[in-house]
């Protein structure tokens, strides 16, 4: 790098480094510096990237699988209320209306909307459609309204979790083709074949062959991953697997002949005289299957009045089976499904039915227990601060106590619901579950960040200030209290909004103190069993209902709506009230 | 009862404030008076200082009377209502819990099916004997207050220092708010040391492990221990497991958010325009601010089923509750705790450094390589014992996420456990409180308070030790 001359006389004493800049060795060693450079820099940019495109996905995640369940389908059926279950006509009874079952009711409305269901199987699943506090709704809107009984009334009714995911996609994307020949129904109900004149069914039966040769190639490199096990029994299971493979191909390949078909394959459905078929054998030119809406007559359709229907998703890989999507099928066609806010969730408490459960409770638990814990940790944090800041002689014992506040913050928060189960629920013996001890326990976790916040507000107020105060006569107290902490309470009020939200968003201790347990009612005082929403969102995305992770990401939205306002707030206020002196 | 009693506090707390202020201000107004003007007889405290001592002075003696005074009824009469029950009924603590649940459900008209004319009139005896020690209280707790009221009325004076006496109660009382938190470490310390204790030194306990069988033992399954007759249950509580699976966790966690985070904090702190960073900022608070349990649904339904769903086109056999994904999210929600933390040591490296170190023709991140990282290394290092600390201690992301079986195993696509899984495990649900399984939860919560406590007062100790004073 550098060229260091000896060659001059000594004498005059000069070293003659010679810095040559220019070379291209010195402009390759600076390119390759810069190079470093923009390399570190990119490394930054790189990694706050990544931190951003990471809080892009987790937010993007929660509301796409969140938002779809602020909004519920309901069925708008005419359902007659007959007068003579509730007393005598012109005389109601209130306590009748209240106790009255009204399940056979919505059942009625329901039959009547899809005639003709005969088989009980069939019946059973159309009223398993409807939410069990389907009856409930009927129920609320005659107590509201007595005048209604007697009449047909237009309810919308509650559909249950399954079924409103049906309308919100979960199906299966249904494919109709129209044919191209004659086709005969044999029967209107029960098994029945249909016949064309064409071969109309010659592309279904393709797509099965299609779908059976890829099951077999499934099923292929299953027992080829199980013969590469050393494990005697897979390698038995392995030929198997081989056999039945080995039967999918022939069925595959044959090109002709009748096909059953199973739930691990499309299903295929005949929409004929007002009814539907689903095929259970399919050849090229008839299927036979199970009629699962009744026909209207077995008389011959021409091409136009008649649809082959494929439900593309296999029946096994759905939550709604073809009889129950039928049916659904069927309403939407009738106009009766109606999509509407799901009002309910912010209503009522938690429920293991999907479709009837609401964040009401959580809501109300969240309130109370932060309302104990602010009530708390107010007073104790700001009381704190200022002893320490103003009063607190500087000796060894303060020293330990702002150490310990420090170690405090620190603590894993678990920890503090083991403080609580052992001192608030054990030895003090206070309720479990309770908002109170709730927020007892969050309190003291968030203690810590109120004191350093408060001190550092305290901090912040010139001595100035209080001087002044003491120069004209005030007493310390009086200086401080009158003047100095006034002149905080913006910095206070703002340490004190982030310790609420991060008490807003603590979990594990309160499942410590058994705020966990499966509350339906709303808590109405600070003693009574309750969970927060935290707790909610931990119980819900533990259920193996479909609907409840939506119920569960939905509340996220809620929990995270309120951390947003919070923050905004304490923002704002720092914004507004702060002052540089 | 209680409302009665706090009812008639406020009142006589108001009544107090307001007779000695008015008393006080009179006295003022006599001392102001046109041709009294005299120095000597002016107040030496404002009237209100006089009422506010006086509203201390009753509301004090009432609290403690209702602290001391109300349990001391409650455990009085229920002695006197289990004493009419027969003896076998309240022979041990667990049937005499019954017999008292059932006496006030009798009272509050909860009590499922007929009751008996005996627990009836025990039910009776308890109330009157509650209603009656009540009334005690409530008598000793006003005449306290009165004698109270009386006393500061005759205080009045000019030179009665109103202010100073009320001014040393209030520092006392902001005193005892500053101990609280001494408190609570100390209510911590001794509620999961006390169980501990029990758990390896309890001779009425089944089940207990010793010491050296909990610290090195290498199969946890604390379900075994409820069948104590069945096969060896001692090994049932060894630790091993459980700290190589939170160890685990906490090192893909840490092997993700140091890199990103100490990158991110020295982009902010030395690349990043103020309009970059008044817009990056706010993302890193986003993510500080999300709560733990959106994170670990996050990884449980996202991130876990991704990893899995990757690993199976590499043909690798994932867990579903794999290592990986909790250590990834965990990372994640750590890395602005390591950003901000490094952020503010970066910002603190005094300027002059930087530009002695441009002066001599180093380039940005050269500065920053030999420069400015070591002499925030003190803090840098800090940030990452609270963020180990943190990451150890996080409980929700790895109990939505990791797994409950505790595998002794180093493979991050396998499922581990870790302390704080188990902690909730055991504790959350029914617990009996004497068996060992219980106990054991608590030994783990004194291991990790130990463990976090230990990595926060040596990252403090760094910092106070090598911190390089400046300017």
């Amino acid at each position: 790098m550098t060229d260091i001359s000896m060659s001059q006389p000594s004498g005059s004493y000069t070293v003659n480094r010679k810095f040559d800049i220019t070379s291209a060795e010195a402009q390759g060693r600076i390119r390759s510096r810069y190079r470093a450079e923009a390399r570190f820099k990119s490394y930054g940019l790189l990694a706050l990237g990544i931190t951003s495109v990471f809080v892009v996905i987790l937010l993007a995640d929660v509301f796409v699988r969140g938002l779809p369940a602020f909004w519920q389908h309901r069925l708008v059926l005419d359902v007659p209320v007959a007068a003579d279950a509730f007393g005598a006509p012109g005389s109601v009874d209130a306590a009748a209306i209240r106790g009255g079952d009204y399940y056979p009711v919505t059942k009625a409305a329901l039959a009547k909307a899809i005639p003709g269901i005969e088989s009980r199987s069939a019946e059973r699943q159309l009223n398993r459609l409807l939410s069990t506090g389907a009856p409930d709704i009927l129920r609320e809107t005659l107590v509201a309204d007595p005048s209604l009984i007697g009449k047909t009334v237009k309810v919308p009714l509650l559909l249950s979790d399954d079924a409103d995911l049906y309308f919100k996609g979960a199906g299966s994307k249904i494919v109709s083709r129209v044919p191209r020949g004659i086709a005969t129904p044999s029967g209107v109900t029960g098994e029945v074949t249909v016949l064309t004149a064409s071969n109309d069914f010659a592309d279904e039966l393709a797509t099965i062959k299609r779908a059976l040769s890829v099951r077999a190639g499934g099923v292929e490199r299953e027992a080829g991953r199980l013969q590469r096990s050393p494990d005697k029994a897979n390698q038995a299971r392995a030929v198997e697997l081989l056999e039945v493979a080995k039967a999918l191909r022939a069925r595959a390949e044959q090109p002709r002949g009748e096909e059953p078909l199973d739930a691990d394959i499309p299903s295929v459905l005949v929409e004929i005289n007002g009814g539907l078929v689903k095929a259970t054998k399919l050849s090229d030119s008839a299927i036979t299957g199970e009629v699962l809406l009744p026909l209207k007559s077995a008389d011959e359709a021409k091409p136009a009045n008649w649809k082959i229907v494929t439900y593309v998703t296999p029946e096994a890989n759905r939550k709604v089976n073809d009889q129950e999507a039928a049916f659904l099928e069927r309403l939407r066609s009738l106009g009766v499904v109606e999509s509407g806010f799901n009002w309910r969730f912010f209503t009522s408490g938690d429920s293991r039915e999907p479709e009837l459960a609401g964040i009401r409770g959580a809501l109300v638990g969240t309130a109370l227990t932060l309302l104990v814990t602010l009530a708390l940790c107010l007073p104790l944090g700001v009381g704190a601060a200022v002893y320490l800041e103003e009063f607190a002689p500087k000796n060894r014992l303060t020293d330990l106590v702002e150490v310990n506040i420090n170690n405090l913050a620190a603590v894993p928060s678990i920890v503090f619901g083991l403080l609580g189960l052992a001192v608030f629920l054990n030895f003090f013996g206070l309720p479990r579950s309770a908002p109170l001890v709730g927020g007892l326990v969050l309190a003291l976790l968030v203690l810590p960040t109120i004191i350093i916040a408060s001190r550092a507000a305290l901090r912040s107020v010139p001595p100035s200030i209080k001087e002044a105060a003491l120069g004209v006569g005030a007493s310390h107290q009086q200086a401080i209290f009158h003047h100095v902490l006034p002149l905080a309470m913006p910095g206070i009020m703002t340490g004190t909004i982030i310790g609420m939200a991060h008490a807003l968003g603590e979990t594990a201790p309160l499942l410590m103190i058994g705020m966990i347990a499966f509350i339906v009612d709303v808590p109405q005082s600070f003693v009574e069993s309750a969970t927060v929403m935290p707790v909610q969102i931990y119980l819900w995305s533990d259920l193996p209902e479909q609907a409840f992770q939506a119920k569960t990401a939905a509340a996220i939205i809620v929990l995270l709506g309120f951390l947003f306002v919070m923050n905004g707030l304490a923002i704002w206020l720092r914004k507004r009230f702060e002052r540089r002196w | 009862m209680s409302g009665l009693y706090f009812g008639t506090l406020a009142v006589l707390m108001l009544a107090a404030f307001f007779a000695v202020r008015s008393r006080a201000q009179a006295l003022a107004n006599v001392a102001a008076a046109p041709g009294m003007r005299d120095v000597r007889y002016s107040l030496h405290s404002l009237p209100i200082y006089h009422g506010l001592l006086a509203a201390t002075l009753v509301l004090l003696p009432m609290l403690i009377v209702f602290a001391v005074g109300s349990p001391i009824v409650i455990k009085m009469a229920e002695t006197q209502a289990l004493a009419r029950l027969p003896a076998e009924v309240v022979s041990d603590e667990l049937s005499r819990g019954a017999a008292l649940r059932d006496l006030y459900n009798i009272l509050t008209g909860k009590f499922q099916g007929e009751a008996s004319a005996q627990l009836k009139g025990a039910a009776e005896a308890l109330r009157s004997a509650t209603s009656y020690g009540n009334w005690i209280v409530f008598a000793i707790g006003v005449a306290l207050a009165a004698a109270a009221l009386f006393f500061s009325i005759g205080h009045v004076s000019s030179d009665f220092r109103a202010r100073n006496s009320f001014e040393r109660i209030v520092k006392m009382v902001l005193f005892a708010c500053a101990t609280v938190a001494v408190l609570t470490t100390i209510g911590i310390v001794f509620s999961v040391l006390y169980e501990t204790l029990r758990f390896f030194f309890d001779p009425a306990l089944k089940g207990r492990p010793t010491v050296t069988d909990f610290l090195f033992g290498t199969e946890w399954n604390p379900q075994a221990a409820l069948r104590a007759d069945q096969g060896d249950i001692k090994t049932a509580f060894g630790f091993i497991p459980l700290l190589t699976g939170t160890l685990l966790i906490t090192l893909i966690a840490i092997c993700v958010a140091g890199p990103l985070g100490l990158l991110s904090a020295i982009y902010l702190a030395e690349y990043a325009t103020p309009s970059f960073r008044a817009w990056a900022k706010p993302v890193l608070e986003i993510l500080a601010g999300i709560p733990t349990v959106v994170l670990g649904f996050f990884a449980a339904l996202t991130v876990a089923p991704l990893i899995r769903g990757w690993g199976e086109s590499f043909g690798l056999d994932i867990a579903s509750e794999s290592a990986l994904a909790a250590g990834l999210v965990m990372g994640m929600m750590i890395i602005p705790f390591i950003s901000s933390l490094s952020d503010d040591v970066i910002n603190a490296v005094p300027q002059s450094m930087r530009d002695g170190a441009y002066a001599l023709g180093a380039t940005k991140s050269e500065t920053i390589k030999q420069v400015i990282l070591p002499a925030a290394l003190p803090g840098i290092v800090s940030a990452f014992m609270l963020a180990i600390s943190r990451a150890i201690g996080e409980t929700m992301i790895v109990v939505m996420a990791a797994g409950l079986a505790a595998n002794l195993t180093f493979n991050p696509l396998d499922a581990v456990t870790t302390i704080t899984v188990q902690i909730k495990t055991i504790l959350v649900g029914d617990q009996e409180f004497d068996s060992a399984k219980t106990l054991a939860a608590f030994a783990l919560g004194f291991v990790l308070f130990f463990f976090t406590l230990i990595l926060n007062v040596i990252a403090l100790i760094i910092v106070r030790r090598y911190r390089e004073q400046y300017d």
